[in-house]
């Protein structure tokens, strides 16, 4: 289990994480190889299904990583967000799948090390949890 | 529109377990405008029950279709050649679906995928409330517009109960006393004598209580 590197898929919003995304790189961090990023120019844009498609496809976690609820540039799109992770938290606990694996996080443009902190934390807790689907 | 309510997806994949191929079928009618059954509704149960079944190690096959209604044989009948791939259907339209599904194809398994809860409207968006009870004599421009029938709790016709309290249903304070608002209206319109003058006892025979209704207009049928 201690090899086990969880599969993680993360939605980043293009306003915000992606900014904190090149603080961390001018500090010279850098995200973990097992996380994939997929850019949204408002993480209100992700839509439930595309939450549940890579759980579908065998990730083991997926994350949103946005802005603060009052900076949003779209004023909701976080709040949105963040209630359909919730909606997704719901259903996977309905099929008996750990709700832990999906989660939210409000970032800011100048949090670099945030940005990557997140992505540890992500896979630390999902390393806890073991793989999605069995071998 | 008939607003209905998901299945817990935990039922649904109890009540499909014995099944490897399953079509979730959607309809674009009242289900889609309450977001319970249209075409983005019959992709999420679809992949949730995919997901399901890789993470309990089971092969399974699930196809997604929406039809323009389910309670039309003639979009019903779109199904024909789709079903050959499946071994049971998933319908997420209201109570009409499934049944107009399984009569066409009475050889096919089919399972419910939303409990049917109302005839009603939007309040607000992700908000619904009951308007019609289906009583087949609409009675409500007695009563300024609003139906006693379907939103008094115990259906009464001649006035509130000793239950009505500052506006509120003695079954919860989210309830609104629908008399109250009868009566708050009538009064606006200045038609609150209307409220006591003599009406003959509703006629029931239209209702569900004469039976399973059917309707036939002649002009209509060939």
């Amino acid at each position: 289990m201690t090899d086990f590197k969880p599969q993680i898929i993360a939605f980043y919003c293009s306003n915000c994480a992606s900014s904190a995304a090149t603080i961390a790189e001018g500090m010279k961090k850098s995200l973990p190889e097992n996380i994939r990023t997929v850019h949204v120019p408002c993480s209100g844009r992700i839509e439930t299904l595309h939450l549940l498609k890579p759980f579908e496809e065998g990730v083991d976690g997926v994350y949103v990583a946005g802005c603060q609820e009052d900076s949003c540039q779209y004023i909701s799109g976080i709040s949105k967000a963040a209630r359909r992770v919730e909606q997704v938290k719901k259903i996977l606990e309905s099929i008996g799948i750990e709700p832990e694996r999906i989660d939210v996080f409000n970032l800011s443009a100048g949090k670099g090390d945030a940005f990557v902190d997140t992505a540890l934390e992500m896979t630390e807790k999902l390393r806890a949890l073991g793989p999605m689907n069995p071998a | 529109m008939i607003v209905a309510r998901q299945k817990p997806i935990e039922e649904i994949v109890e009540m499909t377990q014995a099944f490897h191929k399953l079509l979730v079928v959607g309809c674009k009618g009242c289900v889609t405008v309450c977001n319970v059954g249209g075409a983005k509704e019959v992709a999420i149960l679809a992949s949730a029950l995919r997901i399901s079944g890789k993470r309990n190690g089971r092969e399974v096959v699930v196809g997604e279709h929406t039809l323009e209604r389910q309670c039309d044989p003639e979009y019903v009948d779109e199904l024909k050649d789709i079903l050959e791939d499946y071994e049971a259907v998933v319908s997420i339209a209201c109570g009409v679906g499934p049944q107009f599904i399984a009569e066409r194809y009475p050889a096919v398994r089919v399972f419910p995928g939303v409990n049917t809860q109302f005839m009603g409207g939007a309040e607000e968006h992700g908000i619904w409330s009951e308007r019609c009870a289906g009583c087949g004599t609409c009675v409500v421009h007695y009563f300024g517009g609003v139906c006693p029938i379907a939103r008094c709790s115990k259906s009464l016709l001649n006035g509130p109960c000793g239950g009505s309290n500052n506006g509120k249903c003695e079954i919860s304070n989210d309830v609104d006393c629908i008399w109250d608002i009868i009566v708050t209206r009538m009064m606006e319109q200045g038609r609150l004598k209307e409220l006591i003058e003599f009406k003959p006892p509703k006629s029931w025979a239209t209702a569900r209580d004469g039976g399973p209704r059917r309707m036939i207009r002649e002009e209509l049928v060939e």
